[in-house]
């Protein structure tokens, strides 16, 4: 079994690197872009019998630090 | 007088942590990160400033889960005291023991260059040595040093009487130009400027000398 983890820092919470994206872009000429949040993927590869509940225990206590982060699994 | 410094692998600030404590009377014991267990005695325990894990995931997040940091947990729960700067303050966030995390500077850059620092609590062993209001130079270095904590927290900071320092000038977007804070017993103290850096005259400035000296005066009475 394979699991994605989306980690994304909380609303509310200053992305400075999405903000200099946003900043390039709007340089580069797309002035389409409102907003940039930039975020992290994070692929693991599960051993059989490994469960969606093992992946939360590892974002809760490692893969994301829930004061300024969110996360959301993807099972594969 | 027992201080235990914590070197983990990308640790830089390591022996002049060692070296500051060393001035200020303590015997210092160097700890490795994969050890289980501080040296018996240990009155204070270091986490210096670096790059832990050559700050893969997050700033002191691998570090947090090193063996070390259970004993150092430990020793904290137990009433124990602790001083964490620069990545050893984003490892103290990372482990829990002090609230709050550590975002990377709102200007994106890596910042150096030694800064005033508002010292806002006398009320603890680490800044006993200052009187709240003193503007102190100390160092900073670091590209994630933005303080960042909810409202609740940060009231509970402020009316706890838990920030220890401020920025004069804010150089990297921490919430309340906060710079340092204490644990909840006043005991643990996180902060990302260098102390530990302006300890030598030699080095531009003495003025972290008396965080060190404030702490010895209370080890040597205990």
């Amino acid at each position: 079994m394979k699991a994605r983890v989306h980690v994304m820092l909380k609303n509310g919470v200053l992305d400075p690197q999405g903000e200099a994206v946003r900043h390039a872009l709007g340089a580069m000429g797309f002035d389409q872009v409102e907003g940039v949040r930039q975020g992290k993927v994070i692929d693991l590869e599960l051993a059989d019998g490994a469960t969606e509940a093992d992946v939360t225990k590892m974002c809760e206590k490692l893969l994301a630090n829930t004061v300024i982060e969110r996360y959301e699994i993807e099972l594969v | 007088m027992r201080a235990a410094v914590i070197v983990f692998p990308g640790s830089n600030c390591d022996r002049d942590l060692a070296v500051a404590f060393e001035q200020a009377g303590f015997k210092v014991d160097m700890v490795w990160h994969k050890d289980a267990a501080l040296p018996e005695g240990v009155d204070i325990v270091g986490v210096p400033g670096g790059f832990s894990y050559g700050d893969y995931l997050r700033c002191g997040a691998i570090a947090a889960q090193s063996p070390i940091c259970k004993a150092v947990i430990e020793h904290t729960e137990r009433g124990g005291y602790a001083v964490g700067i620069c990545n050893g303050f984003q490892v103290l966030t990372e482990t829990g023991i002090l609230p709050g995390a550590l975002l990377r500077n709102a200007g994106l850059k890596y910042i150096c260059k030694t800064v005033g620092l508002k010292v806002e609590t006398s009320d603890s062993v680490f800044t006993g040595g200052y009187n709240a209001g003193d503007v102190i130079g100390i160092p900073i270095a670091h590209h994630d040093g933005n303080y960042f904590a909810d409202d609740e927290t940060l009231s509970a900071l402020k009316d706890q009487d838990r920030i220890a320092f401020t920025y004069a000038e804010n150089p990297n977007g921490s919430v309340g130009d906060i710079a340092g804070i204490l644990s909840e017993n006043r005991r643990v103290l996180g902060m990302m400027p260098h102390p530990e850096r302006a300890a030598d005259e030699g080095h531009g400035g003495t003025d972290g000398v008396a965080l060190f000296r404030a702490l010895s005066g209370v080890f040597e009475v205990a």
